[in-house]
């Protein structure tokens, strides 16, 4: 029973940051129905930027995991601007092997940068930890912590796409660009909100990463990106709710995995469970069908 | 249809002529081992591109999984050769049969899916076949498979390239190769048109895994040394820049593209620092600037009808 909890805490850690990575994902597709391959690196560059901040400039957390947020946003409109505007009418097969060349420069260049060695992220959140059922369950405040800011993220998140008119121009865009166009939204800067927010999640996903792990390097974006991913098409991509109960999902099948099964095939099952879900509900768990029209 | 005709009589002794150069280049040493193992990878992905272009330009279901298939065939040959003592080309066919047996395996539920959910589903079984290998201690696991013997020499590649494009252009220009291209083109009208579009997805992606395998086998036998790791995300993402950077749906294409992408990641060797920043940055701008690849248009007459056809895969109806 106490490692049952004990587990269930770690997967819900987890899951929180892979929901914080897929909704970046979810929203991207969503709205020009490109898989941002970049999405993973933005993700390592807000651990970096982060990592920056509160070793060099010796900030405490929140303003850094802020500040860093700020920054990831700003990237991913770059990125959006000079990388996905050219290539937003052309194939699909181009658009992907485009957001895989932005990956890979990215990765590439902070290696060129930064090297290609391992960081250690300074402690910058007091590790205290608290005894649950006479020390069964051990609850980092780390836990805590990344579970309530994801929690506040998602709120916002939440907030931002019901309730404000950017929120609502988003929506239109995603469900129908052209239709959105003509009711007089600015698709374009509609766009490069998506990829703001997206990549401001993203950001703060990486911090939280770097903070709970302690280390991060250049690739550490690929591994939870393609998670991420998996979590997004699981949840039904482009769906927000989706992308959150995918994150979290697949956060507790990994770590119940590693617990009861064997470590070494979390990602095969992982897989696994996408293609499953893929077969029987194409759209994902939380998608409505659409039919396919001549 | 005269298969002994002029063409073909002039085919074949290019083909042999090519051959006798290359042999004679290479007993003169002026093709020094360097060059010859360059040659040999560029062999390997000549296979691997026309097969894929088979699956993703021809019949244009998008997958992203083609080194999964070419890890089967690695793996079996390997086993076959190394530990079962087999000839090297009962190895080459039992590592193509069982990489087509995969294929058939995992077309017969992902075909039904179409687009970017294709990609990351095949993407997600090749991901699946590499973690399995990871695992087995019989293969070596995570520290990969060691002494094999090295049977893969340049008259196997290049008969191997001859005998891929010859029967994927043959079939290409089949009455299955024409079902597919309708498929491509438009699906549904495809199947109203009474192909049997399951059938042809199938049978595209079965040969695909079926060249692909052969390219493992190769690959196995001429490094002696494989682990699973070289089969990952990143192997199938060169083998589809290759087949998009030649040019979807163009033979030829994937054939040009191999060459050119192997020299280009050649000259890059002398800057290995940058090396995977350029080659990111040529990507991109190939993509923005010809996304339909240097021969793309050029073997497929039908698009000229098709006003602002675009070679896109999967359906993007809006």
């Amino acid at each position: 029973m106490g490692k049952l909890l004990q587990q269930l805490v770690n997967g819900i850690t987890l899951g929180s940051i892979y929901a914080l990575i897929a909704l970046g994902y979810t929203m991207v597709y969503g709205i020009i129905n490109l898989i941002n391959f970049a999405h993973g690196d933005i993700f390592m560059l807000g651990a970096y930027i982060g990592f920056a901040l509160t070793t060099f400039l010796n900030m405490s957390f929140i303003p850094a995991l802020v500040i860093s947020m700020l920054s990831c946003a700003i990237i991913g409109v770059v990125i959006e601007k000079v990388a996905y505007k050219p290539i937003r009418n052309s194939s699909r097969i181009a658009a992907l092997i485009t957001a895989i060349s932005v990956s890979l420069f990215i990765e590439y260049v902070m290696m060129y940068f930064v090297s290609a060695e391992t960081r250690t992220f300074p402690d910058v959140l007091a590790g205290k930890k608290i005894n649950i059922l006479n020390g069964r369950v051990i609850l980092n405040s780390k836990d805590i912590y990344i579970i309530i800011i994801t929690i506040l993220l998602m709120i916002m998140l939440q907030y931002i796409i019901h309730n404000t008119k950017i929120g609502k121009a988003m929506r239109a865009v995603s469900l129908d660009s052209e239709a959105a166009q003509l009711m007089g939204i600015n698709v374009d800067k509609t766009i490069s909100y998506t990829f703001a927010i997206g990549s401001a999640l993203a950001g703060a996903a990486g911090v939280l990463v770097g903070v709970y792990y302690n280390s991060i390097d250049p690739l550490m974006g690929m591994v939870p990106g393609l998670k991420a991913f998996i979590a997004a098409v699981i949840g039904g991509i482009g769906i927000i709710p989706g992308a959150m109960f995918g994150g979290i999902f697949l956060g507790l099948t990994e770590t119940m995995v590693s617990a009861y099964g064997n470590s070494l095939y979390k990602d095969a099952v992982a897989f696994a469970i996408l293609i499953i879900v893929l077969i029987i509900k194409p759209n994902g768990l939380f998608g409505t069908t659409a039919r396919e029209k001549v | 249809m005269k298969w002994f005709n002029k063409k073909n009589i002039k085919m074949i002794i290019l083909v042999l002529g090519t051959y006798a150069i290359s042999e004679i280049l290479i007993k003169a040493n002026i093709i020094d081992s360097y060059i010859e193992m360059n040659l040999v990878i560029i062999g390997i992905n000549i296979i691997l591109a026309v097969s894929l272009n088979l699956i993703t330009g021809f019949t244009g279901q998008f997958s992203l999984g083609h080194a999964g298939f070419m890890a089967i065939g690695a793996y079996v040959s390997a086993i076959a050769t190394a530990k079962l003592g087999l000839p090297f080309i009962a190895a080459i066919l039992l590592a193509a049969v069982s990489a087509a047996f995969v294929g058939l395996l995992i077309g017969i539920p992902t075909l039904r899916l179409k687009g970017d959910y294709l990609a990351i589903a095949t993407l997600g079984f090749s991901e699946i076949i590499r973690n399995i290998l990871l695992n087995i201690e019989y293969v070596g696991g995570a520290s990969g498979f060691n002494d094999i013997p090295q049977y893969t020499t340049w008259t196997w590649i290049y008969f191997m390239v001859v005998i891929t494009v010859t029967v994927i252009k043959n079939f290409v220009n089949s009455y299955a190769g024409r079902a597919c291209i309708a498929i491509r083109e438009d699906e549904i009208a495809a199947e109203a048109m009474g192909v049997n579009t399951t059938l042809y997805k199938v049978l595209s992606f079965i040969i695909g895994a079926f060249f692909a395998g052969i390219a493992g086998a190769l690959y196995a036998n001429y490094f002696y040394f494989i682990k699973p790791d070289a089969f990952g995300f990143m192997k199938s993402i060169d083998i589809l820049v290759i087949v998009v950077f030649g040019g979807m749906g163009s033979i030829k294409g994937s054939i040009v593209g191999a060459f050119l992408l192997s020299l280009i990641s050649l000259l890059l060797q002398s800057v290995p620092e940058i090396r995977m920043i350029l080659y990111s940055l040529i990507l991109f701008t190939i993509m923005v600037y010809r996304p339909q690849g240097i021969l793309g248009d050029y073997e497929s007459s039908v698009k000229l009808f098709k006003r602002g056809g675009k070679l896109n895969v999967g359906n993007q109806n809006k």
